[in-house]
């Protein structure tokens, strides 16, 4: 036995310990409830903690929604009713966010929109293309794997410095371009440049993420199912579509749902990197709801309140849809 | 794993309740840091305990951020340290403590603290709530390097906006640097000018106007020169919102001629820009009605939760008396508040560098001559919303996505929104 | 050694570059480039002068003036690379500098200063790391009990994550019961949940539970990661039935079946999520910020945000933390990144 091996079970023979005393009462339990008690019983802990830290909160903000005023703690809020949804729905044009009482919320949802189009199709392409190549026979590749994980282990405030480093017009870019006859140009200042900056950022944070849950699923796919095609000489782009991809279906939608919840919330990164700009080009969601909650003079929490709740409804009726999808792609994961 | 965790989970669980239990005589300062001041005050307390030993202070560095967004939801919540370093003075002035009743000398107090005693107390009060750490001016900078380079002869005192741009302008030209001038990104900066050019902000009942011709005179020479190249577009773009974002990079690289920031940057220039170019402060260009510079700074609060007012007490009297308040400015290269040091004019900022002496002394100067509107912004309850609509309106025409008429439309707008929002 | 360039550059099949090999190596090198490379400057950044890091054009390495001690003066001059009026040049030190002129002395042979003009004069430039940024935090910081409050944050976190998270997704995978579905849609649907969302009314339970300057008012709100009790809810999904019916007729306790049965069959998984949740509470920083406005409770995320001010940001302190922190994550990394392909490998699945 080696030496990690008889460490390891030195280490795990007070959790044997721990786990067979639970197990006795915990019998006791299953004999007087039966399994479906069991079942809540193991759901319990999760949702009790979830329901105080998650639940109770998002509730609370609901009622936030309905109060005026710019008092932080909800007995000194005065109750105002819809008004707040009212003030973000008052617009002249629906088509033009600028003819809206809240103008900046609805270029918030607007550019909010492009960038998770934009950032989950790319994200999963990408994902998908580096999950297919680090599964390939390549040399080192745990250190390969390493190197597209590498941004994950980052926090995303050090991201967003790195890469505003990296963009701004003293910046590596502008230097590693200029040899190139690129004169120093400010990407951060361009409306087009800055967007693309703020997908592609955070494509880089979190790319390796989703190709390692990818890369994961590729790992399970039984080598013979290959070997079977192989022999049959079926041709490498219907083994992707026949075999690979069908059988990556509970990964992928992993990935999908986790990338596209994730870029919805997009924050920190393009916080720090564009903080919004130039103008309001870049300005989120999620960034729209923390200033006018917390850092405008004065704040409006119940304007923030709402707009959050509008999201999450936005968010509810997404995940509906995804959870239909996931269904069908979870039976056919099992086959 | 476990075995590990359990010892550390029992002296993490002691260690917690320990220190959540206030002691008596325990003193908490919240305190952020541009630069040193956070050591120099470390300093001065561990002096301070030597004298009173049963006094316990403990400093909490933090972020300014933190000062800004989370100082003020532990206050609304009865929590927070006893005292803290803040610059929202008026807009939090309810939870400030009033040190007039606890201080052995309220005369001392006024005398050397009363000018600027109304930007932290409520309106009307008489409250001692603390003292200035350091007064800060907006004001100019010059690449004196650049300009001799370029032959142009510095603008002198009276000098005008215009005469500076297009001074700055020629030198741009002839050294081949991306911008002429730069103004930080911030409503602040921004209403030193707008004064000069005879704005007033504040209206018949204390509430924000509707901005005038002067505001409107100055945004709209000041978003022609983004355009034609004069002043650089780049940090007032670089944002969204109300974000501050500073020049300061741009100027220690010589890449500007004159840039409008204040007398903070004096220590920032002197680490960084060291020897490489001569650089002078200005004091603050000419409008038609003024030429005056917009006063602010942070301020040290006493916070009306504490449980130990006398300690709190005790240790502002010390970190306010003379000595400490003239040592704190040398060493940290602050402007201090305290009328008794300024009047004396003895104060020695510890620099060998002559540039920093010279613009320090150009900004205390410069302190005498702010003019009575721009000393009545800091104490002023809507100054912050103004700016704030201000800033993010006037980015939002230099980016290109707002008419100049639309944006002054929408901060009007703005600032009458906020007003009703805050129910008052 | 021909053989080891034969082995780096295996390709697929046949003689001939595929066109997925060129893709594969395209995409291989292109990304150590764009993944390693600023990361890579992010040290060597950490090792500049506040001077050298406003710099530009910003240099790679971290370099600095030298400076060499004259005979006859105190302190020790800049040396610079000066061209003189005949073309040679020559390296001389400078004494001081006026205006668009500037003193300068041989550093051999100290006489009268020379005087040249700014533009003819390069300063002599060395490697130099800038060590202080890394050894002045470690002084008036309290780097040890940060690191403390951060490790056990991070661990405590993970291992109630771990377990909590687990139990969830083992009841939603493995059990028929009312209100599964619900259950599930609101786990999902909260998911979507920003922090900076519920950041007030989260305040107010904190507060309330006198959990405010508490290092478990950190942990608490964390660990009911939705996110982890979907990934192992998916990867519990695939474990067969059939296993957990068996153990069944050997009158297994539930209880034993998760633990021994269905978390060993779920390491991969839990490898995956326990790297997720070391980065995320160790990286976590709006939430302990609100939390904890004590030093001796702060973490390490928080310690070093101190270093920013209103007017200006202290970037080589900040830079050197960063890569400070970043160390444990990455052994972390290193460590258990082994677990999840050959626990994938090793359990057999499928």
């Amino acid at each position: 036995m080696s030496p990690s091996a008889s460490l390891r079970e030195i280490a795990l023979t007070p959790v044997r310990v721990v786990m067979g005393l639970i197990d006795a009462p915990l019998r006791a339990l299953q004999k007087r409830t039966g399994l479906s008690g069991m079942a809540l019983f193991f759901l319990a802990p999760n949702m009790l903690i979830f329901g105080i830290f998650v639940l109770l909160p998002l509730a609370i903000n609901f009622v936030y929604s309905l109060t005026g005023g710019s008092a932080l703690f909800l007995p000194d809020r005065s109750y105002v009713g819809g008004n707040q949804y009212e003030r973000l729905f008052d617009c002249s044009s629906y088509l033009d966010p600028l003819t809206c009482q809240e103008d900046a919320f609805w270029t918030a949802v607007s550019n909010t929109f492009w960038f998770v189009v934009l950032q989950v199709t790319f994200m999963i392409l990408a994902a998908l293309v580096t999950a297919l190549i680090l599964n390939r026979n390549l040399a080192a590749r745990s250190f390969w794997r390493a190197v597209f994980f590498f941004p994950v282990l980052l926090s995303p405030v050090v991201v967003g410095l790195i890469w505003r480093w990296i963009l701004q017009r003293q910046g590596l870019l502008n230097f590693i371009l200029y040899p190139f006859g690129v004169e120093p140009y400010t990407w951060l200042t361009d409306r087009m440049w800055s967007f693309t900056a703020a997908v592609g950022v955070s494509l880089w944070a979190h790319m390796g993420f989703y190709a390692l849950i990818l890369l994961a699923g590729l790992q399970a796919i039984p080598k013979d199912l290959y070997e079977a095609a192989d022999m049959d000489g079926t041709r490498p782009a219907r083994v992707f579509w026949r075999i690979t991809l069908p059988l990556l279906m509970p990964n992928l939608i992993v990935v999908i749902v986790l990338a596209l919840i994730r870029s919805v919330q997009v924050f920190d990164e393009v916080y720090i990197l564009t903080g919004g700009g130039p103008g309001t080009s870049t300005l989120f969601l999620t960034q729209y709801i923390y200033e006018t909650g917390f850092v405008s003079q004065p704040r409006n929490p119940g304007l923030a309140a709402a707009a959050s709740i509008l999201m999450g409804l936005v968010l509810v009726v997404l995940t509906l849809l995804q959870l239909g999808l996931g269904r069908r792609g979870e039976n056919k994961g099992k086959r | 794993m476990r075995m590990r965790v359990i010892p550390l989970l029992t002296s993490a669980t002691l260690a917690l309740l320990t220190s959540t239990a206030a002691y008596a005589g325990d003193v908490r300062i919240m305190w952020y840091s541009d630069g040193i001041e956070g050591e120099v005050l470390q300093d001065l307390m561990n002096r301070f305990k030597q004298q009173n030993p049963n006094i316990n202070v403990i400093i909490d560095n933090v972020a300014y951020g933190v000062i800004k967004e989370q100082l003020p939801i532990q206050l609304e919540a009865g929590n927070g340290p006893d005292i803290a370093r803040v610059t929202a003075l008026k807009d939090l002035s309810r939870h400030w403590l009033d040190l007039r009743p606890l201080v052995s000398d309220p005369a001392y107090w006024d005398t050397n603290f009363g000018a600027q005693a109304d930007w932290m107390r409520p309106d009307g009060s008489k409250q001692i709530s603390g003292f200035m750490t350091q007064i800060t001016l907006t004001g100019g900078f010059a690449n004196k390097t650049l300009f001799e380079q370029a032959g142009v002869p510095l603008p002198g005192k009276d000098a005008t906006w215009d005469d500076w741009a297009a001074a700055a302008k020629k030198v741009a030209q002839s050294q081949q640097i991306p911008f002429a001038m730069a103004l930080d990104r911030s409503g602040h900066r921004i209403t030193a000018p707008n004064l000069s050019f005879g704005a007033n902000y504040v209206g018949a009942d204390g509430k924000p106007a509707l901005l005038d011709k002067g505001a409107k005179d100055f945004i709209t020479k000041f978003v022609g020169w983004t355009q034609d190249g004069t002043m650089s577009k780049d940090v007032w773009v670089s944002a969204a919102g109300q974000t501050y974002r500073a020049a300061a990079d741009d100027f220690i690289n010589a890449q500007l001629a004159f840039y409008y920031s204040g007398s903070w940057q004096v220590p920032n220039f002197s680490t960084k820009i060291g020897n490489t170019f001569d650089w002078v402060a200005t004091g603050s260009p000419c409008g038609p009605a003024a030429c005056t510079g917009m006063p602010g700074g942070a301020g040290l609060v006493a916070i009306k939760y504490t449980k130990n007012p006398t300690e709190v007490a005790k240790v502002m009297e010390y970190l306010a008396s003379e000595p400490v308040v003239k040592e704190f400015s040398e060493r940290t290269l602050f402007i201090p508040a305290h009328k008794g040091v300024i009047d004396k004019g003895d104060l020695s900022f510890k620099s060998d560098n002559p540039m920093v002496k010279a613009a320090l002394n150009t900004f205390v100067e410069a302190t005498k001559t702010t003019s009575a509107s721009a000393q009545k912004m800091p104490g002023w309850r809507w100054a912050d919303t103004v700016y704030g609509a201000m800033v993010a309106r006037v980015a939002q025409v230099v980016a290109g996505e707002l008419k100049l008429d639309d944006a002054f439309t929408r901060i009007d707008a703005d600032v009458a929104k906020k007003v009703k929002d805050s129910g008052l | 050694m021909g053989r080891t360039i034969g082995f780096i550059l295996r390709r697929r099949g046949g003689k001939f570059w595929h066109w997925t090999d060129i893709v594969t190596w395209v995409w291989l090198i292109g990304g150590l480039l764009i993944m390693f490379g600023p990361a890579l400057w992010l040290i060597f950044s950490s090792f500049k002068t506040p001077a050298a890091l406003a710099e530009f054009p910003p240099s790679i390495l971290p370099y600095a003036s030298q400076q060499v001690t004259v005979q006859g003066y105190d302190k020790p001059l800049v040396l610079y690379d000066v061209t003189l009026p005949d073309g040679t040049t020559k390296k001389l030190a400078e004494v001081r500098r006026i205006g668009l002129f500037s003193q300068m002395v041989d550093p051999q042979t100290p006489g009268e200063p020379i005087r040249v003009s700014i533009n003819d004069r390069k300063p002599v430039r060395a490697l130099s790391f800038a060590t202080e940024n890394y050894t002045e935090p470690f002084v008036h910081f309290d780097f040890f009990r940060y690191l403390g409050n951060s490790v056990f944050v991070t661990v405590m976190a993970t291992l109630i994550t771990l377990v909590v998270n687990s139990m969830a997704a083992f009841a939603l995978s493995k059990y028929e019961f009312r209100g599964r579905s619900f259950a599930m849609l609101i786990i999902l649907a909260t998911l979507m949940v920003p922090l900076s969302v519920i950041m007030v009314p989260l305040y107010s339970i904190i507060s309330t539970l006198g959990l405010f300057n508490n290092l478990w008012g950190v942990i608490l709100p964390t660990v009911a990661t939705p996110t982890g009790v979907f990934i192992l809810r998916q990867y519990m999904l695939t474990i067969p039935d059939e296993l957990i019916d068996a153990a069944r007729m050997d009158k297994a306790s539930e209880w034993q079946i998760y633990w021994r049965i269905v978390l060993p069959l779920t390491a991969p998984a839990l490898a995956v999520l326990a790297i997720f949740s070391v980065v995320w509470r160790w990286n976590d920083f709006l939430w302990p910020l609100i939390v904890l406005s004590r030093k001796e409770l702060y973490t390490l995320q928080v310690g070093l945000s101190i270093y920013s001010g209103e007017l200006n940001v202290q970037w080589h302190f900040i830079l050197s933390m960063t890569v400070v922190t970043m160390i444990p994550v990455v052994l972390v990394f290193i460590f258990l990144q082994r677990f999840i392909t050959t626990g994938i490998a090793g359990t057999g699945l499928k």
